[in-house]
């Protein structure tokens, strides 16, 4: 390699007019936020939401959650996808926890398709935060999905922590997930 | 698919837990990361280009005034974003977000005792032309105290964050400015290992200073990089 990858380093406290303006009432107009499909896009309509807990499981007030996803047909608005994909899908959201008044991300969004017969839909996620000097990665998969029992990456994950990637359904269209940072519910992340 | 990406980079990054800085004990993740294999989930990424940047986007000097120009030195803080391969990343979302003059933040929740600057919000976007190069006009940000320990500031610093190419590009940092004291004091910074802090320092610049209007900084940033020879399957 060339040159040395710059270090990362926290969020910090205060992202919220620079990442999410909008969500948070500033007067700069955002890229993203947790509304990822308006009503035209085509797909089974879901919410996923969920809190975030520190190690002595208090929920975290200041977590900021990205999510990068493929369409209802499992496929990635990127270049690298030789398939295309819906194109008024563009398949990243991003929610700050410091909103709602029980500290909830909440995402809007359409259920992805299987991106390929390894995997089950999933939605890929950054987790971030005041206290991380590195953000982490995990994955959002579904209670509902059959294809889960053979996902390759669920696979790779030890059985009794495998619960930790898996979205409930809380009734209508919604789902949780919490995100457990420490203890013995810690949510599985990822060296991608 | 063949692209692959080189690995992070683990030597030169902060740990999860440091134990300085006093959040990370009880947020940093404690088991081992689970490494996967790269595929279309993680090669691809949110792509945000020229169309996601408007107007005064890149001048925070302008994007919030309301009735005046914003108090504070003026500063130019420019650079080129690379993949470790060397390339040049054009076509790149950089966002950034600061405090004023005056070390206060926009946000809520910032209880800092320093002035509010009604013409400054501190957020800003610009996008890497064909060279990789980006160019931002702010405010130099003031030093502001923080709880982390007694007589706790942070040095001044913009925040920086990147998508990159792919998911696995992602990166959220901090610039931090030559010279500064606090450097040796602050345990965000410190926490980076002492072979990499470097490069989370911009260089004052006589080329990127505009004569009669404001001094240049320029910081570099670096993501993870294309392999070169694409893995086996
Ligand atoms: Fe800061």
């Amino acid at each position: 390699m060339a040159l040395r990858q710059t270090p990362s380093q926290t969020v910090g406290p205060y992202f919220a007019y620079g990442l999410t303006p909008e969500q948070y009432g500033y007067d700069l107009a955002s890229i993203a936020g947790g509304d990822m499909a308006p009503p035209d896009v085509e797909g089974q309509h879901i919410r996923v939401e969920g809190r975030v807990f520190d190690g002595n499981n208090a929920v975290i007030p200041d977590a900021l959650i990205e999510i990068w996803q493929a369409d209802s047909l499992g496929r990635y608005a990127h270049p690298s996808d030789p398939r295309g994909s819906n194109a008024t899908f563009k398949g990243f959201g991003r929610c700050g926890t410091g909103t709602d008044k029980q500290s909830r991300f909440i995402f809007d969004t359409v259920k992805p398709g299987a991106i390929d017969t390894e995997q089950a839909p999933h939605l890929n996620v950054i987790v971030t935060m005041r206290g991380m000097l590195l953000h982490a990665y995990t994955r959002i998969y579904f209670a509902d999905e059959p294809a889960n029992a053979t996902d390759k990456v669920l696979g790779l994950v030890p059985a009794d922590r495998r619960h930790t990637l898996i979205a409930q359904p809380i009734g209508g269209n919604a789902y949780r997930f919490d995100i457990h940072m420490q203890g013995p519910d810690e949510t599985v992340f990822f060296d991608i | 698919m063949n692209e692959t990406f080189n690995p992070r980079d683990w030597a030169g990054q902060p740990a999860y837990i440091a134990p300085d800085y006093k959040s990370t004990p009880l947020r940093g993740p404690t088991k081992p990361l689970i490494p996967l294999p790269q595929s279309l989930s993680e090669i691809t990424g949110p792509v945000y280009g020229h169309e996601s940047v408007t107007g005064d986007d890149a001048d925070l000097t302008r994007n919030g005034r309301r009735n005046g120009e914003p108090l504070g030195e003026r500063i130019i803080v420019t650079g080129r974003v690379f993949g470790d391969d060397g390339r040049p990343l054009p076509n790149t979302l950089l966002e950034i977000w600061q405090a004023n003059a005056g070390g206060r933040y926009v946000h809520k929740s910032d209880q800092h005792d320093a002035p509010l600057d009604p013409n400054f919000l501190g957020g800003g976007r610009c996008v890497t032309d064909a060279n990789g190069v980006y160019r931002f006009l702010t405010i130099k940000p003031g030093a502001y105290p923080w709880g982390n320990h007694h007589n706790a500031w942070r040095p001044n610093h913009i925040h920086f964050s990147l998508f990159g190419p792919s998911l696995m590009t992602r990166l959220v940092t901090q610039m931090y400015f030559p010279g500064d004291p606090l450097l040796a004091l602050d345990p965000i910074f410190l926490a980076t290992p002492a072979e990499t802090r470097h490069l989370l320092i911009a260089d004052f610049s006589l080329d990127a200073t505009e004569s009669g209007y404001a001094l240049g900084y320029k910081f570099d940033i670096v993501l993870r990089g294309r392999h070169a020879t694409p893995m086996e399957a």
